[in-house]
């Protein structure tokens, strides 16, 4: 296969109709209007539908009820418009409709800025929509990756029944670097008999539902779906990790800041410096266990984000206490430099290699 | 011996859960009684609201997806796009469809989207107990209005067949009431055109059924078709609103 | 190797589509790569800039803080990236519409007419393929030829085919410049 050279947003849409995605539904915002503008292009050229909603409210109930139907389906939207898909996500999770969602995020709270920004992490990972669910949630670092994630997510999404999220930010979706689609592996998928197709008058109606409105039969399809996701938290969580055995300080980043921090890594070891990096690729599930790996004589970890602070809980969480945790980041679309976060490292050196 | 009544395939055998003297009851059965005559059940996919209609995903006798408050025009417009073919309505009362899911309803419309939709009116909220409706009328009293609803503070009731007449997409406007028999033959057969306009793929059709509310009205059931017929019928004129022929 | 470019300047300048160029051609001749726009309000007026890498080995931050090249087509686009050169550095300066010269005295400097020399060869535009000839001349980034042959179909369109004579002696001009600067 040859390398081609595309944008983010560009190169998302172009892995989801790979993937087999027909139908697209969302709303304007930036930075991520390039991907439903792509869709618009491309979806009708293979018989599938784009449809602009007239919010990102209705754009993920449609997602609902084609998702409903058994069709392979998407929306995306950015920070803001992400807020007022929680309801419609809630619901497809409780539903357990397979869907994949795509948060190109920006800076807040509110209407923030339109730069780039991680400030969804806790919207992502802590469930924005009410009740006790969960999902898949992936950071990719580089569009490539981010091709083969969004491919992968689809077929999670309907081995699971569950929606899968990608999360990215604006450089991510903005960037051009090379891609290459690989043909993806077939998965046995389960059949999608439980969608609304019409009973064909061959079966007894299919319902698409989230209430269970008896307390007993709530709890247990609440318990079944913990079951579900215990199961996704054994077999899905990915992470990268970089010399964590032997570092004296180890970095956590995800995404587009993960890039940044193995800049600063690489300026570090040419002076001597031994530090270790774990990206996550699923944000949830959280890849807890790698941080078990760290030599027990690293100094520190240090968390660098795109906010205020939020991957840093799952940090603390994931060392037990074992080694001290300290934080970098910058907000707003501020984008951490490689040398801000060597300062950072060497603080926790104390100086001394 | 002849059978002259039997309950509609269209519906299944679970017994709803409406207050005595609610005409949901009749209204599903009109819709159940259409999707069989029109041969549509097989390939019919409902979506039910939040309110009291909520159930209503029991009691069709088709595939059905149950909505987030107000959405189901947008989840009705989601199938709809995916299976281009099956018959698509949603059910839906004036909580969700006139305050909540105004967006929805009026884009479907404006989109000319080909579903159908049965809208009741019953002039207040049921489901959550007998809270201010946009439709609930002038000095009528409601558990968030409980001096009765004044035009200063929430203005006129919303006239929904009207707004969406309006909109070029909408295919199929009529309003009917379910208070009596002649009434009921009138709007089964509104249903029933709404929905073939569906079928001839010529737009949005809506189809409002005024209806009573005995329980949350305070009203015995024949006082509330009473009341449906003096107090809401002249603000609420029966009627077709738009025929595909008046869409130019 | 690593180039980390900054170009920058107007909006309709062709700052984009210089960083797309050079980025294309770099992935054609096998090199890491990416191209990283800025986005938003500063695109309607102002500068619009964009971060292009070129490197042997991958790509990590695709923000380029401290650049070994800046392509600055205009004075706001000088004071603002000309302190983002690297010592010893490169920093291509468009003179037709840059009234001052650079306070650094530790870099590489050209100053480029772009537009008039575009305007002499006959079309405006090429004014920023005049500043890319120069850029590649003094770097050897990439190959002229993979910008002509490869990357400038994929990233104007093959209807653009018969603009590429005029573009290739943009790309000369360019560079005879930086030659006889550098003598």
């Amino acid at each position: 296969m040859t390398k081609v050279l595309m944008k983010g947003n560009e190169a998302i849409g172009a892995a989801a109709i790979q993937a087999g995605c027909k139908y697209f539904f969302g709303y304007p915002i930036t930075p991520q209007s390039e991907l439903p503008e792509y869709m618009s292009r491309e979806l009708p050229k293979v018989g599938g539908v784009f449809l602009q909603a007239e919010s990102e409210v209705a754009a993920i109930n449609m997602v609902y009820g084609a998702a409903g139907a058994g069709a392979r389906v998407m929306t995306s939207s950015s920070s803001p418009g992400m807020a007022l898909k929680q309801e419609g996500i809630s619901y497809i999770a409780g539903a357990e409709l397979p869907c994949l969602l795509v948060n190109i995020m920006r800076g807040g709270p509110g209407l923030g800025s339109i730069q780039p920004s991680q400030t969804d992490y806790f919207q992502a990972t802590r469930g924005g929509g009410n009740g006790d669910y969960r999902m898949v949630v992936f950071a990719p670092a580089n569009v490539q990756e981010l091709v083969d994630l969004i491919i992968e997510g689809f077929d999670l999404a309907d081995q699971y029944r569950n929606p899968v999220m990608v999360l990215g930010d604006g450089m991510i979706g903005q960037m051009m670097e090379p891609v290459e689609f690989k043909t993806p592996t077939k998965r046995d998928l389960p059949e999608k008999d439980w969608a609304t197709v019409g009973t064909g008058d061959k079966r007894k109606p299919n319902i698409i539902n989230s209430l269970y409105i008896a307390a007993e039969d709530l709890e247990a399809h609440n318990i079944r779906l913990q079951a579900k996701y215990k199961k996704m938290q054994e077999t899905e969580c990915r992470v990268e990790s970089y010399n964590i055995e032997d570092a004296d300080v180890v970095i956590a980043a995800y995404g587009t800041t993960s890039r940044i921090a193995k800049t600063a890594i690489a300026k570090l070891e040419k002076e001597g410096y031994k530090v270790g990096l774990i990206r996550p690729i699923t944000l949830w599930p959280y890849p807890f266990d790698e941080f078990k790996k760290i030599n027990p004589n690293c100094k520190g970890i240090l968390t660098v984000e795109m906010n205020n602070g939020q991957m840093i809980d799952d940090v603390k969480i994931a060392v037990e206490g074992k080694f001290p945790v300290s934080f970098y980041g910058r907000s707003g679309g501020m984008v951490p430099t490689p040398d801000a976060i060597i300062e950072h490292v060497k603080k926790i050196y104390g100086g001394d290699k | 011996m002849t059978i002259v009544f039997e309950k509609t395939k269209g519906l299944t055998d679970v017994q709803t859960h409406y207050c005595p003297g609610c005409t949901h009851g009749i209204v599903h059965r009109l819709v159940g009684e259409v999707l069989v005559e029109l041969g549509v059940l097989d390939k019919a996919i409902g979506v039910a609201p939040v309110g009291c209609s909520v159930f209503a995903y029991n009691y069709f006798n088709c595939d059905m997806q149950q909505a987030a408050h107000g959405r189901a025009p947008a989840v009705a417009t989601g199938i709809k796009r995916v299976h281009p073919d099956n018959f698509v309505f949603t059910y839906q009362g004036d909580g969700d469809l006139a305050s909540i899911g105004t967006a929805e309803i009026v884009h479907a419309a404006h989109r000319g989207e080909k579903i159908s939709t049965i809208f009741i009116n019953n002039a207040i909220y049921g489901m959550t107990g007998g809270q201010m409706a946009p439709t609930t009328l002038i000095g009528q009293k409601a558990t968030t209005a409980p001096l009765g609803r004044t035009e200063e503070h929430s203005g006129r009731p919303i006239k929904v067949s009207e707004m969406l007449a309006t909109i070029h997409g909408a295919a199929f406007v009529e309003r009917v009431a379910v208070n009596n028999p002649a009434n009921i033959r009138k709007a089964k057969k509104a249903i029933k055109e709404c929905f073939q306009i569906q079928l001839e793929g010529k737009g949005f059709g809506i189809v409002e059924v005024l209806s009573t509310c005995p329980t949350n009205w305070g009203l015995t059931a024949p006082e509330a078709m009473k009341w449906l017929e003096e107090n809401m019928m002249p603000y609420y004129p029966l009627g077709n609103y738009r025929r595909p022929e008046e869409v130019e | 190797m690593e180039e980390r470019i900054v170009i920058a300047g107007f909006g309709g300048q062709g700052v984009m589509a210089l960083g797309q160029l050079l980025t294309y051609s770099g992935m054609t001749e096998d090199k890491k790569v990416s191209w990283l726009p800025s986005y938003g309000p500063e695109m309607r007026g102002g500068t619009a800039n964009c971060n292009v890498i070129i490197s042997s080995d991958a790509v990590g931050s695709p923000v380029v803080i401290d650049s070994t090249s800046a392509i600055v087509m205009n004075r706001p686009s000088l004071d603002k990236f000309e302190d983002s050169v690297v010592p010893e550095g490169r920093l291509f300066i468009n003179s037709s519409l840059i009234d001052r010269k650079t306070t650094r005295e530790d870099i590489e400097v050209y100053y480029i007419p772009a537009n008039e020399i575009a305007n002499e060869i006959g079309n405006p535009r090429v004014a920023n393929m005049v500043m890319l000839g120069a850029f590649l001349e003094a770097t050897k980034a990439v190959e002229v030829d993979t910008i002509l042959n490869k990357a400038f179909t994929a990233v104007f369109g093959e209807n653009r085919v018969n603009l590429l004579p005029i573009n290739k002696e943009a790309l000369e001009r360019g560079a005879e410049l930086v030659k006889e600067q550098r003598k």
